[in-house]
């Protein structure tokens, strides 16, 4: 088991080099260092002289991947490649362009992120599962049909429109909740529920047609028809032969983003104001500041792969014949 | 007559503006129409697309379909109109606005700009202003509309006049679905009666078909007959018609739905199949590249690739002379980026029914009797992979159409200044918090929006049934 771990971990690495490799190319040589600097500084403002400061003051003033100024030790060292992009993988994430420390800034934003992303998961994939379990209860009759297509409804709204709906709704009309902002400690809580409620109602459509055959076809296996045959209550194959069963592929599913809860989601958090790690990112798309976004899309690429190894570890944790090798 | 002369006129005189975008969704329409051409030789996919057609909902959901494509084909057809020669120079200029053959069908609703905000079928703007009387006195109300009601004399008649107008849509709407509906009963029965030995053969559920087109004919008509004295969706903050510019989103939709997935298809069908079917290193670099891409996150990736084209477009002015061009150009880079986060997906399962199928024993015959690669992979593999292609296709349309609403919002979308579903819904945040509310724009949006990803989602849920063996 560490054995495998420790390979998968090590595969990860030109993955994760691949990432870096490939943003790099995307943020310095396709954008240049000067034309970022232009961009930044806008078009009063621009000089040669004001570029050059910009570009020493962010440390973006070296060359690209190889220092022949240098002697053997800063060959490789004192270049961009090595400053930006070498040092995440100690997750060093540098300065920003504004120059805040980002690797405080991810780590005091991720609470809040957090505290978002995990309720909704948990609850919505709780709902989901009741609301699946319960269509396979009356499957292939008019309930069931009436629920798929209320799902399909459900699924084909913007995620966009659930938010403007809900905020607009319970926040401005009704005054149950704050429209938008966060506060530390329980005070959260008032903040928290509104988002909370449209990330799980958000996500019903999708999650019960999809949790719903994965029941089905749990349903149609052959050991659900000998417990019928041997006479045990529908009821009793529902909850004890179905449910455990179907459970398997559902929660090995959902494994692959529980590393990525961290990142929060952009758009629930820039809609409420929540300061965590996705109003952050979006924060930083709007202001055009690469560092941030490179160190995003970096984090997100470890959580990912931390998400795929995790997948694979619950694998032979819940089903005893899959093998790691 | 004389009307219809000044069209033409206006017709020879304009400039006919080729967007890259409109060329791309002319040649997808093409290659689709080609694609099914052969599909129906193909006696197995005959069978399974009867399926689809003769469900109920995959058949509606098709005609909603082929309507808006339809609306976003009328949307692809560019020219620039010629503006006034000025005295004493014989050289024609051209309007830098770039219109389409669309703009031409509802110039009505192009036309009738008003200062602000109004409500939908409102005759009264929705901000007060000051104004005189005809003695002088100065007052503050809220103005009429220029383009709207004018012919109404008071508000009284405000309602009926209303409903009199759709009572004559109503009509329009019958007889027009009635004459088409009659003709095509009529043309069955003798199709019917030269074909009456074969009894029994299931026929396409008529009665759906339409419907569906009775109720498209009559909103039609209904938006046509309204829209001439009404704004029917309201105006938006600048006092332009929002059932105009939803209208113009459709093409956006539409064109993100298909393009994206299009533009990198070529990318997926050639890593994945070679993956599959060469094995080896090739298949070790093939993963590695997906593997790679997948991990990024999609979003920031497209954010992030969306920052670089701005940077791009605003360092290279001189190649984008017009507005539209440099929207256009924008919009096919984000098809493009978009197209990158998802075609991965699609070349795991191409990777992967390419091995299964070149395991079947007549692929394995082929190798026997020595016939070349390129042969099996395009007589022997790829027909039998094509369903993926197909269900990925028409899966990916709706949440495509979808993203393209949250990341305009989010500021990495469509160019500002394209009609677009996502820039309304932006739009609509500060249009939410105001006194007395404005929903007009972001309930137009969500409406026409709705109605496609419904449509998408339950065609692709039809042709996911026939297609994939599996969820059979």
């Amino acid at each position: 088991m560490l054995a495998y771990i420790i390979r998968r971990l090590l595969y990860a690495l030109p993955i994760l080099l691949g990432v870096n490799l490939l943003t790099f190319a995307l943020f310095f040589m396709v954008n240049t260092p000067d034309q970022m600097a232009r961009v930044q500084l806008g078009d009063k403002h621009v000089s040669a002289e004001a570029i050059e400061q910009w570009k020493a003051q962010r440390g973006y003033d070296k060359p690209l991947f190889i220092n022949t100024a240098e002697n053997s030790e800063g060959l490789l060292t004192d270049t961009i490649f090595f400053e930006k992009s070498a040092r995440l993988f100690v997750f060093d994430f540098g300065k920003s362009d504004e120059g805040r420390v980002i690797g405080a800034d991810i780590s005091e934003r991720m609470w809040p992120s957090l505290a978002v992303a995990l309720p909704t998961f948990i609850i919505g994939i709780s709902v989901n599962i009741v609301f699946a379990l319960f269509v396979v209860m009356f499957r292939a009759s008019v309930f069931d049909t009436a629920a798929m297509v209320l799902c399909v409804v459900l699924l084909s709204i913007s995620g966009v429109f659930y938010i403007l709906a809900g905020q607009y709704f319970f926040a401005k009309l009704w005054h149950l909740v704050p429209i938008s902002g966060y506060l530390g400690g329980t005070d959260a809580i008032r903040f928290l529920i509104l988002p909370v409620i449209i990330g799980v109602v958000a996500g019903i459509g999708g999650g019960t047609r999809l949790y719903r055959t994965l029941f089905l076809e749990e349903a149609n296996k052959d050991y659900v028809r000998t417990a019928r045959a041997k006479g045990v209550s529908e009821t009793a194959v529902l909850f004890r032969h179905i449910l455990p069963n179907g459970l398997i592929p559902i929660l090995t599913s959902v494994v692959v983003v529980i590393p990525s809860l961290f990142m929060g989601s952009l758009l629930i958090e820039s809609f409420f104001g929540i300061p965590g790690l996705g109003s952050y990112t979006l924060d930083a798309i709007q202001a055009q500041d690469f560092a941030i976004v490179r160190s995003m899309v970096f984090l997100g690429s470890v959580l990912y792969i931390l998400g795929l190894i995790l997948t694979d570890i619950s694998y032979t944790l819940v089903d005893p014949r899959v093998r790691l090798s | 007559m004389n009307e219809l002369v000044s069209v033409m006129n206006e017709l020879m005189s304009i400039k006919p503006v080729v967007l890259w975008s409109d060329v791309l969704i002319y040649i997808l329409v093409v290659s689709l129409g080609l694609f099914f051409y052969q599909l129906s030789k193909n006696p197995l996919a005959r069978q399974r697309w009867r399926t689809v057609f003769h469900s109920r909902a995959g058949v509606a959901s098709f005609i909603v379909i082929l309507f808006y494509l339809l609306i976003a084909l009328l949307d692809s057809l560019h020219y620039r109109a010629p503006l006034e020669k000025t005295e004493g120079s014989d050289e024609v200029h051209y309007s830098q606005e770039v219109h389409s053959l669309l703009d031409v069908v509802l110039t009505e609703l192009r036309n009738k700009d008003e200062k602000t905000y109004s409500a939908p079928f409102a005759i009264y703007s929705f901000a007060k202003e000051n104004m005189q009387t005809d003695d002088g006195v100065v007052y503050r109300d809220f103005p009429r509309l220029a383009n709207a009601g004018q012919h109404l004399e008071s508000a009284a008649e405000h309602g009926m006049d209303i409903f009199v107008r759709s009572m004559k849509a109503l009509l329009v709407a019958a007889f027009i679905s009635a004459v088409i509906i009659g003709l095509h009963i009529a043309w069955r029965k003798r199709q019917h009666s030269l074909q009456s030995g074969l009894a029994g053969v299931r026929t396409l559920p008529w009665g759906t078909i339409y419907l569906t087109l009775s109720v498209l004919v009559l909103s039609c008509c209904w938006v046509l007959e309204l829209s001439k004295v009404y704004h029917i969706l309201g105006t938006d903050k600048v006092g332009q018609d929002v059932l105009y510019w939803s209208i113009k989103a459709i093409r956006t939709g539409v064109l993100i739905g298909t393009l994206a997935t299009l533009l990198t298809l070529p990318l997926a069908i050639v890593l994945g199949i070679s993956a599959g079917y060469f094995k080896g290193w090739v298949d070790d670099v093939v993963q590695y590249i997906y593997t790679t891409l997948s991990s990024i996150p999609g979003i920031l990736l497209i954010a992030a690739s969306v920052l670089l084209i701005d940077v791009y477009i605003e360092t290279h002015p001189e190649q984008f002379n017009l507005v539209a061009v440099r929207a256009d150009f924008k919009f096919l880079a984000l098809c493009f980026i978009l197209g990158m986060t998802s075609w991965t997906g699609l070349c795991r399962l191409l990777r992967a029914e390419t091995l299964k199928v070149s395991q079947l024993d007549y692929v394995q015959a082929a190798h026997a009797f020595g016939v070349g690669h390129n042969r099996i992979i395009f007589r022997h593999i790829l027909p039998n992979i094509t369903h993926i292609i197909l269900i990925a296709l028409v899966l990916d349309f709706s949440v495509f159409v979808l993203a393209e609403a949250v990341l305009s919002y989010i500021g990495v979308g469509v160019d500002p200044s394209m009609a677009s579903w996502g820039n309304m819904i932006n739009e609509a945040r500060s249009e939410l918090s105001r006194d007395p509310v404005v929903w007009w724009s972001v309930a137009a949006a969500f409406v026409l929006m709705f109605v496609l990803v419904l449509a998408a989602n339950l065609f692709s849920d039809r042709v996911r049934d026939a297609f994939d063996p599996r969820s059979a």
